[in-house]
């Protein structure tokens, strides 16, 4: 038998989701676990160091200079190196701070600016090193990440859809919620993977899974005809990272 | 002088990342530092300017362990700004969906975070070579909590579901069933899990604490309550910042929550139980006498226990809410709104979860405040490492720090909360 290949789980800045999103794939865990060697997932208690890992899971986005070290020296530590997440991939939420002076951000939350040490932006790691592949969504579905680690094991390319939500709503059977009841949705441009989830509850969806192949926002926007600001804010929330989402064209 | 450092750098099995550093000098604790270094992310920076709807999508990405609790604060207090009280149909679906959360939260805290402590495994994944049908059946009660958020909420991590006045869509009756079967199992479960929790080898340690949790006259307090404390506050949510401040501390640069006069004080699982069991249900209740719990736990490594009887409760609650719920029609309440501040506060698993907003007549949002439990729990947790420290002195540092990192993950830090507005120093060893 071989030996198993090692996993590693690192963190940046993240709310947790997505590692979490692994402790929550509870029938596959533990038969996970056997068939991968985990070796560094702080969560999970597991803290073993190695000079290189097979597969590294990398969760959070980079917001400081010691960060920014940090992923080059875990990517030069990786054999693969996915990213997962909204945070991971494109900036996530705190990527906001691209569109504002960080020194304004820190004055509204520290009284004591001086000892906090972040950069300007919230990148994600692909600005920084290679990503071998990234795995969207804020948080990402659990079978896509199962789906993603299985393919790394046997090395192919993981079967991922890149097209739009609205290709998963129409098969899920859902009214249009922009035809029917004229909902903001940015289901046209949104990547799938999350199942529809937001028309299934009579919303519009709010592109947690960011954009889509080859999206085109400008023909959503003139459909949409959405005043600012609320037209910026429906476009800059969880992907405010990635060009896209983050300065959707007017129109 | 004999100095010793005892370090646990980073440290492990704890929501976000942290490092816990004790000193003393001839047995005596000089210094006690739970570090953070998680980096900052600004969130009431950017929540100005958004629109007060926003709040329950965005604040829920503060944290993917407790997303309801953010979820549920923020539009306490978007309606409490607006003058709308949500009616108790949509209420109780608030309380089912949170009890989703409660039960998965802590079904991870016992059996993956913190009760591998106690049996000597670093991590649940070692602790299931030995016990692989507790792990397993901790795992399945834990899945119970997702498919309830997942059907409620629409998912388990930032579920969609929420939104200010209520809900977007409210489930029919049959998706709730086979919940409740899923449930049913889970209840067994969860009484031994108690027995299993109270079982454990447990340090012998006492502390004072002074406990601070919401409460409600006729059930124990998840959604919403007033505030209790056993020094006998009892508030309402705009009543907060009279009573508790923040204040810098000059060996650590985050902000720790005190009550006014100086003391510190804790939330969480071992306060809401001091405060509220005799709003238990029965079964919790039984269950809770059974594993030799008074009415107070002034253990924090017991802390596992109470866990262990709020998820037999969470169960117990959400069964009793699917089989007496009827679809809330409309899901959600108009709230229209208008300028002014408002003010929520809910049970989050690891505590008391304060949010305040002042938005103007549109609606945008002005400013943002918002004190999670790990915060308010620091100047407590660090408290009790003093007293851990001193009590067990005479361990060698590797059992004194294992001591220590069990005392800490007794209060369910979740760093990723703390962090939104903790004052952050680097520092990476």
């Amino acid at each position: 038998m071989s030996a198993r290949k090692t996993l590693a789980v690192w963190k940046f800045a993240s709310c947790d989701g997505c590692q979490l999103t692994l402790l929550d794939c509870e029938d596959e865990l533990l038969p996970l676990a056997a068939e991968l060697d985990i070796a560094y997932f702080l969560e999970a208690g597991l803290a073993r160091v190695e000079d290189t890992y097979d597969l590294s899971i990398v969760e959070g986005s980079i917001t400081t200079p010691e960060d920014a070290t940090r992923i080059r020296e875990i990517r030069a530590r990786s054999a693969r190196l996915i990213t997962i997440g909204a945070c991971a991939v494109a900036g996530g939420i705190q990527a906001l701070r691209n569109f504002a002076d960080v020194d304004d951000f820190m004055s509204v939350v520290y009284a004591s600016p001086e000892y906090v040490s972040t950069l300007a932006t919230s990148t994600p790691a692909s600005a920084h090193v290679q990503v071998d592949f990234e795995l969207q969504g804020c948080p990402p579905d659990k079978r896509q990440l199962l789906e993603v680690i299985s393919a790394f094991l046997n090395d192919r390319r993981p079967a991922i859809a890149a097209h739009s939500v609205c290709v998963e709503c129409k098969r899920a059977g859902n009214v249009c919620v922009i035809v029917a009841h004229g909902t903001p949705c940015l289901g046209p441009v949104t990547h799938a993977g999350c199942g529809a989830l937001c028309p299934g509850y009579h919303r519009g969806c709010y592109g947690c899974f960011g954009p889509a192949e080859a999206p085109n926002p400008r023909s959503l926007v003139r459909h949409l005809e959405l005043p600012e600001p609320e037209r910026e804010r429906l476009f800059r929330t969880f992907y405010a990272g990635s060009p896209a989402f983050g300065s959707p064209p007017d129109g | 002088m004999a100095e010793r450092k005892i370090s646990a750098d980073p440290l492990a099995r704890v929501e976000g990342e942290g490092a816990l550093h004790v000193r003393l000098s001839d047995g005596e604790v000089q210094d006690v530092r739970l570090r953070i270094f998680e980096p900052p992310r600004f969130f009431e920076a950017f929540l100005r300017g958004r629109s007060f709807t926003e709040v329950p999508d965005i604040t829920a990405r503060i944290c993917g362990i407790c997303p309801v609790a953010y979820q549920l604060s923020s539009v306490a207090a978007m309606e409490d700004l607006c003058g709308v009280a949500a009616p108790e149909p949509i209420r109780a679906l608030r309380r089912l969906l949170y009890c989703g959360e409660w039960i998965e939260s802590h079904a991870l805290h016992v059996f993956f975070l913190h009760g591998p402590d106690f049996l000597g495994y670093p991590n649940a994944f070692a602790m299931a070579r030995d016990h692989r049908a507790t792990v397993e059946r901790a795992l399945q009660l834990k899945k119970a909590g997702n498919a309830l958020m997942r059907v409620v909420g629409g998912r388990e991590i930032h579920p969609v579901n929420v939104r200010v006045g209520g809900f977007y869509r409210a489930p029919a009756r049959a998706e709730l069933a086979p919940v409740a079967d899923e449930l049913r199992v889970a209840l067994e479960f969860a009484v031994e899990a108690v027995a299993w929790a109270a079982a454990l080898p447990c340090p012998d340690h006492e502390e004072e604490f002074e406990f601070v949790a919401l409460r409600e006259r006729d059930r124990y307090a998840i959604e919403g309550g007033r505030l209790a404390s056993s020094g006998g506050l009892d508030l309402a949510p705009a009543e907060f910042p009279e009573h508790f401040e923040e204040h810098q501390v000059p060996h650590s640069t985050a902000l720790h929550s005190r009550l006014r006069d100086g003391r510190a004080y804790l939330t969480g699982p071992l306060a809401r139980y001091a405060l509220s069991s005799d709003r238990l249900s029965p079964a919790a209740r039984e269950a809770a006498a059974a594993a030799g719990l008074g009415p107070v736990c002034r253990n924090p490594y017991r802390s596992i226990v109470v866990r262990a009887v709020e998820i037999l409760y969470a169960v117990d609650e959400a069964l009793r809410l699917i089989a007496t719920y009827e679809p809330p029609h409309p899901p959600a309440v108009t709230v229209t709104p208008r300028a002014g501040t408002g003010h929520g506060w809910t049970e989050a698993p690891r505590g008391m979860l304060w949010h305040r907003y002042a938005i103007d007549g549109d609606g945008t949002i002005l400013d943002a405040r918002i004190v999670p439990p790990t915060s308010q729990n620091q100047a407590r947790i660090e408290q009790s490492l003093t007293s851990v420290v001193t009590a067990h002195a005479s361990l060698d540092d590797d059992q004194l720090q294992l001591r220590c990192e069990q005392a800490v993950r007794a209060y369910d830090p979740c760093i990723s909360c703390a962090t939104h507005f903790l004052e952050t120093e680097i520092e990476r060893c």
